[in-house]
């Protein structure tokens, strides 16, 4: 197949794909976002005869515009656009898993400090502020007293650009010292582990302990339902254990699998590629049909 | 293994033969992160800042 990598950044995990791609003697074009113009009626980025095209940008406005307007040019993307479009965003993330009926930790968000001060009383102490936007764990707060949340709703006010603007209050979850990260094409488990560490922030970026983990049935159809809840595609589906059940955080589009690979039996990019290959051969059926 | 000389400090860099453009790697001698801008041979530039809204 003819593939296209969007990307501003070749990490690891982007490295694995290409070398699984290569290997099985695919046609890899790798497009720079950072070099290109998207137009109206077209780009300067060689997609015209691209099977399906891989969405590995880093930054969430690249990601965000650039799979909108190549979808605009009639070339499949993964992730889609409306995919990318609501796990870029917290709150948006929040209430697809909500509506979708996955458990998702109580959430509320405001607009002032005043406002963003009742939430978190209301909560009570300790909960946790996050940026909507934003990655890898950074500028989370899990706010002890009410001292701290006066403090850090000033900071935010005073230096934050204006997405610091929009208070994203949680629930703090008691959680076994670990969460679950599944990796998951179209809401299909490729592998997961968990993250574990002293520290309440347990991403693998952060410097968490991973281990496979074994899914039951229950987070089998929790990762479903919540990969369906923002339209599917190639994704991280955060779990946390509670007590005898679980809880959805968040589910991320633009997904770090080099972890995943190391600490699991299973062969990920390879398991991608496989779901690429279906991709690919999804949009040549519905040509021929055309 | 291919040689390169880091953008930073002028350290001389051994690569790695599956090197990529796009690729980021870290200088051993300044810490600096670099971009590989070319692969034949091989080019490196100081790597863009991280901002707020990159990685997943
Ligand atoms: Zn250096």
């Amino acid at each position: 197949m003819q593939i296209g990598l969007l990307y501003s950044r070749i990490r690891k995990d982007e490295k694995l794909l290409l070398s699984e791609l290569r290997e099985r003697g695919h046609d890899v074009t790798k497009i720079d976002v950072r070099k290109h113009q998207f137009g109206l009626d077209g780009t300067t980025a060689p997609v015209d005869d691209l099977d399906v095209v891989v969405d590995r940008c880093l930054a969430t406005s690249r990601s965000l515009y650039a799979t909108r307007f190549i979808e605009s040019y009639g070339v499949p993307v993964v992730n889609s656009p409306e995919t990318a479009e609501i796990c870029a965003d917290k709150a948006k993330n929040s209430l697809a898993l909500a509506e979708a009926g996955v458990p998702t930790p109580e959430t509320k968000v405001a607009f002032t400090k005043e406002s963003a001060m009742e939430a978190i009383e209301a909560f009570g102490y300790p909960c946790v502020l996050k940026p909507v936007v934003g990655s890898w764990g950074r500028l989370m707060a899990k706010i002890d007293s009410r001292s701290a949340a006066e403090a850090i709703l000033e900071h935010k006010a005073t230096l934050g650009h204006y997405e610091h603007k929009v208070f994203y209050v949680q629930e703090f979850v008691e959680k076994p010292g670990r969460d679950i990260r599944v990796l998951a094409t179209d809401g299909e488990p490729v592998a997961a582990m968990t993250r574990s560490s002293e520290h309440w922030l347990t991403n693998a970026a952060k410097g968490g302990e991973t281990e496979a983990f074994e899914l039951d049935d229950e987070a089998l159809e929790l990762v479903e339902k919540a990969s369906d809840a923002v339209g599917g595609g190639l994704l991280g589906v955060d779990l946390m254990e509670t007590g005898d059940s679980y809880t959805v955080h968040e589910v991320n589009h633009t997904v770090e699998f080099k972890a995943l690979n190391g600490t699991t039996d299973v062969d990920v990019p390879a398991t991608v590629v496989d779901w690429l290959e279906s991709k690919a051969a999804e949009k040549t059926a519905a040509e021929a049909l055309a | 293994m291919t040689e390169a000389e880091c953008a930073e400090c002028g350290a001389t860099l051994d690569l790695a033969d599956d090197l990529e453009t796009g690729e980021i790697i870290d200088c051993g001698t300044c810490g600096a992160e670099l971009e590989v801008i070319d692969v034949n041979p091989p080019v490196l530039d100081r790597a863009p800042e991280l901002e707020e809204d990159w990685g997943e």
